[in-house]
């Protein structure tokens, strides 16, 4: 054992970076509140947190490549993106799809102004930028420059359309397919589909 | 009343709304600032249960329908560098719309 012969006493909580704020505690306090009275185990949380950080954009990158080798699906998702994504055994549980188009002459831009509404079943959690106040608040204010920061520059004929997702649709963009890739297999079109370019803030490309 | 009573949607696709220029207290999904902006109902996205009921636990009926209403970018924000095209789209609850 160590000895020190100041006197002061020492902050060690070396399970902690740093301390708990207020909605960590709250957090906390009700999980084990829930736990205790048996509404759930903590087997069922831990399950429930792997399911979540199991979800990956490939789920998204997978709709948008069969969107694009078969024009009868594409006019499903489209119409109704619920059930559309349901024929690939994805479940949107309480919320609904809506998938958006890049067309030439409009690039569409998603963001949630209020908190971090986002795809998860498509995409997986949310970067961080996505859930910061910058973002949020400059998607809709400044959308083009924002752009511009992700390395998309859009010429003013290209109509920019921003989705603040508030309630209780989700959204997912459906870029355009890059040129020089007509006749390519689903698995290869689907690794050019990243996250950012299903939210709006990038183009696949090549 | 019954979890499936649901309001009769009051706009159609194309009508024109006004936001209510409103701040009651609580949990409110109206983002303020596309408050009192003038929008086109973009489409009616089916009705869910009134989340400023739901954030206090209770059962949010009747249902709201709620839409996305399509504003243009130089109407909501004067100043705004882009095209005269750009819009952005909002989804909002019907109690919150009124006929412009």
């Amino acid at each position: 054992m160590t000895t020190h012969s100041h006197p002061h006493p020492h902050e060690t909580l070396p399970e902690h970076d740093e301390r708990l704020g207020y909605y960590q505690t709250m957090e906390i306090a009700v999980r084990e509140l829930l736990i205790a009275k048996a509404v759930f185990t903590a087997d069922d949380m831990r399950r429930a947190v792997e399911a979540m950080d199991a979800r990956t954009p490939a789920q998204g990158a997978r709709v948008v490549a069969r969107a694009w080798c078969d024009p009868a699906f594409k006019a499903r998702l489209i119409e109704d993106g619920t059930a559309a994504v349901g024929e690939l055994g994805i479940d949107m549980g309480e919320t609904r799809l809506l998938v958006v188009e890049n067309r030439p002459g409009v690039h569409n831009l998603i963001v949630c102004t209020l908190c971090s509404c986002y795809p998860r079943m498509l995409l997986g959690l949310p970067p961080d930028w996505y859930k910061s106040r910058a973002y949020r608040s400059r998607a809709v204010r400044e959308p083009r420059a924002v752009l511009a920061e992700f390395g998309t520059v859009l010429p003013e004929d290209v109509a920019v359309r921003v989705h603040d997702s508030t309630a209780d649709m989700r959204y997912l963009v459906l870029p355009a397919q890059p040129p020089g890739t007509a006749g390519w297999s689903e698995e290869r079109l689907a690794a050019l589909v990243g996250r950012d370019a299903m939210i709006g803030v990038t183009r696949p490309v090549l | 009343m019954s979890e499936t009573a649901t309001l009769a949607p009051r706009f159609a696709p194309g009508a024109r709304v006004s936001v209510r220029r409103a701040d009651p207290p609580g949990h409110l999904r109206t983002p303020w600032y596309i408050r009192g902006h003038v929008g086109v109902i973009e489409r009616l996205c089916g009705a869910f249960a009134n989340p400023e009921e739901l954030a206090y636990n209770r059962p949010g009926v009747p249902k709201q329908p709620l839409y996305r209403v399509r504003f243009r970018q130089r109407e909501v924000w004067p100043d705004y560098r882009g095209s005269a095209e750009d819009k952005i789209e909002v989804e909002i609850y019907q109690h919150w719309l009124e006929p412009a």
